[in-house]
């Protein structure tokens, strides 16, 4: 008996809640599907942390290595004795580690939304889709395969499209849901091309076969993927930059972000499940998976490096301009993925030199928890003010304490401030980025400040600023299951940085020491405290002060607020170029040519049944007639074969 | 003067069955259209007993079957001529155009 069997359940138990939910959650589970969806997911939360502990405490080591086990394996599509599509389930440090991430947000996000999403309409559905998504995540993790960790990926992609989209008598949230499912998409397209590319090139869609063969520098498949070239890049960058824009697309990654804003359409436990902790951290996941082969590649790395860079920088300038709390959210989220994806980017495989690949990994960690933990926030003010702008609040910090003081400390966290458990990752990453490229150092230390400016300039815009609040609150703070999970991921926001992830989740399975360099975290803090320091002095109270610096900065401002008008490049795009040029000619072709040819057919045979209907006159001495004929014909012809 | 031999009378009663039939495919009343029925049903007897009378000189089977070729004829005149009664009282008609019920 397979001493891991139990771990098939761990997506199965939601799967399981989605389809009784989805099926029967309408007529019979009213309001119980709450309760039903929370239960099963605690249970799987408790069997994510059992497998850790056994991982990590006993059993995953093999001489002071983690290894990646394969629990299940189970032989689906075999095409060709080497290239089949297997279903299995794999073990190593970091699938572990986002199981018990994913099944643990999942969790708080289901109390929480037990209290926001009270008295709505189709609260089963919500549940059921929550249940799907989370489904679709953990076995987005946990694939052995290639191709599975595709299908998981459509399915995750699947889910956010239907949460995105959730109140869909709202146009914007449908046209929400629906970039974000188009954009994703298209990012998919290369993910595909990526996976055919280098599943061809070694031969095998698995994870532990496709990574031993393309990282030993004598096998022949090694040898065939980096000497086959196409427009002067080897086929091997081509494969892992392709999969890289999958993994971009997913993770909202310069230029393919644009769908990240507009999905704050969703109801707002769905951005803190799906839109910060989970969902868009599969791209950094994926580059994560296959990071032996991008150490193999520096080309591919170095995309990956500076399109995370970039990304980080370009979302922490636009996120101070904004006003709606959730795109402001939605932006920082960027730029946290953007970190952990450069993060990726400066590092190498092994020992030392692998300090960025579990920097990365620990930041997806203490994120998870400071990022869910904002946007939760997030969601019990909307649910007291009724509206997402963020200069329609302030003073609030009279009347939610508990949001407050849990606000506070995820905005500490993320801006890196110590003991929080953000300091410990930012670290770790800018520690990594300092090693390998300064100037990738400097960005990251120039993004932190940002950061620091920008989550400070909503707290005090949310919970100072006017000193007394400017609507009448007609309930309370938020109920108790939405102030449960709000204290819970403060309290890992707080103390999630010494969990030990460097003796855990390393490239190589190796533990790694990080010791604290005092010398050299003291610039980011510096820069952190002034970024804290110069948004308490422009927000705190109300004053003209940022107005007046708007003014200044003129277009450069102007540009930022507009999100550098990406947005509508891409629209000009698709209305203009490929509407005009592609859909409608081919939509012509389709009206007129491919229906037109049925029309025609149809057409023909009407014209032809309108001729050969007068035979059925009704009259019956016609009816003779043509019997009589018909005898004639026959007796004409037997007599002509009898005669032959 | 010629002897009238079989072919001769096989002629008329042709002649009289293709008749029966052009009145079969082209009367309009419902009664002509029986009596062109008739008509072919008489032809037949003709070629029964002209072909009794050349062929088989000593036997009577061809006229013995005329005789009931006539008495099934009368029967199926009767029977004719009640569903035409029964068409008469659905139509208030007795042209066979009119009883175009099976018309597409």
């Amino acid at each position: 008996m397979n001493p891991y069997a139990y771990i098939i359940l761990i997506p199965l138990l939601p799967l399981l809640i989605f389809v009784l939910l989805g099926l029967f959650g309408r007529r019979y589970f009213k309001t119980s599907s709450g309760r039903i969806g929370t239960i099963s997911l605690a249970i799987t939360a408790i069997l994510s942390f059992y497998t850790a502990y056994q991982y990590f405490f006993v059993s995953g080591k093999t001489e002071g290595v983690y290894q990646k086990i394969i629990a299940l394996k189970y032989t689906w599509l075999p095409f060709s004795p080497n290239i089949s599509i297997d279903m299995g389930i794999i073990l190593d440090p970091i699938s572990v580690m986002m199981i018990v991430i994913v099944s643990f947000v999942s969790l708080m996000v289901h109390v929480f939304s037990l209290g926001y999403m009270k008295g709505e309409e189709r609260f089963a559905t919500y549940f059921a889709f929550l249940s799907l998504f989370t489904f679709s995540m953990l076995g987005l993790v946990l694939s052995s395969n290639i191709f599975q960790i595709y299908i998981f990926w459509e399915l995750v992609g699947l889910s956010s499209f239907l949460l995105i989209g959730f109140y869909f008598e709202k146009p914007s949230a449908v046209a929400a849901s629906k970039k974000a499912f188009i954009v994703t998409r298209f990012a998919d397209l290369g993910f595909l091309i990526g996976i055919l590319i280098l599943a061809y090139y070694s031969g095998t869609l698995d994870f532990g076969i496709l990574i031993s063969r393309l990282t030993s520098l004598h096998s022949p498949e090694f040898l065939a993927v980096t000497s086959a070239s196409f427009l002067g890049a080897s086929m091997l960058t081509w494969g892992l930059v392709l999969i890289f824009i999958g993994g971009a697309g997913k993770s909202a990654m310069f230029p393919l972000h644009v769908w990240l804003p507009d999905a704050m359409e969703g109801p707002t436990p769905v951005s803190a499940l799906i839109h910060a902790a989970t969902m868009v951290v599969a791209g950094v996941f994926l580059v994560a998976r296959l990071f032996p082969v991008f150490c193999f590649d520096p080309s591919a790395l170095h995309v990956v490096r500076y399109t995370g860079a970039f990304s980080a920088l370009i979302a922490a300038v636009i996120a101070c301009t904004q006003t709606d709390i959730k795109r402001i959210l939605a932006f920082s989220t960027m730029s946290q993925i953007g970190f952990m994806m450069f993060a990726l980017g400066v590092s190498q495989y092994g020992g030392e030199q692998g300090l960025g690949y579990m920097a990365s990994m620990f930041h997806l960690f203490t994120h998870a928890f400071f990022k869910s933990l904002l946007f939760l926030c997030a969601g019990a003010v909307i649910h007291l003010v009724h509206s997402n702008n963020m200069q329609d609040m302030g003073g609030l910090r009279k009347i939610m304490p508990v949001t407050h003081i849990s606000f506070l400390i995820a905005c500490l966290a993320i801006s890196g401030i110590p003991p929080f458990s953000g300091f410990f990752s930012k670290e770790d990453i800018l520690l990594a980025a300092y090693h390998t490229n300064k100037m990738v150092y400097g960005i990251g230390l120039c993004t932190s400040a940002l950061t620091a400016f920008y989550m400070f300039r909503l707290y005090y815009s949310i919970f100072w600023s006017k000193t007394s609040p400017s609507f009448e609150a007609h309930h309370g703070e938020a109920t108790l299951s939405m102030k449960i999970p709000m204290i819970v991921l403060a309290v890992c926001s707080l103390f999630g940085g010494f969990v030990p992830i460097a003796a855990w989740v390393t490239s190589d399975g190796l533990p790694l020491k990080t010791p604290i360099d005092m010398g050299f975290s003291f610039l980011p803090v510096l820069l952190a405290a002034a970024g804290i320091t110069l948004a308490t002095y422009l927000y705190k109270s109300e004053n003209d002060r940022p107005r007046k610096i708007a003014s200044s900065l003129g277009s450069f401002y102007k540009l930022a607020y507009h999100k550098f008008y990406i947005d509508e490049v891409y629209l000009f795009i698709t209305k203009k170029i490929i509407f005009n040029l592609i859909a409608a000619p081919a939509a012509w072709i389709d009206k007129h040519i491919v229906d037109g040819f049925m029309n025609g057919l149809a057409w023909v045979t009407e014209k032809i049944s309108y001729g050969i209907k007068g035979l059925q006159s009704g009259k019956l001495q016609n009816y003779a007639l043509y019997f009589f004929c018909g005898i004639i014909g026959l007796a004409v012809l037997f007599i002509y074969i009898t005669h032959n | 003067m010629h002897e009238i031999t079989l072919t001769h009378i096989l002629f008329v009663s042709t002649a009289l069955f293709f008749i029966g039939m052009y009145g079969l495919f082209t009367r309009r009343n419902m009664i002509t259209l029986l009596m062109a029925v008739e008509l072919i049903l008489n032809s037949v007897n003709i070629n029964f007993v002209a072909f009794n009378k050349y062929l088989y000189p000593g036997k009577l089977d061809g006229v013995f079957f005329a005789i009931f070729i006539i008495t099934i004829a009368a029967a199926e005149a009767a029977v004719a001529i009640a569903i035409i009664i029964n068409l008469y009282r659905s139509h208030h008609s007795i042209d066979v155009e009119d009883a175009s019920e099976m018309k597409y």
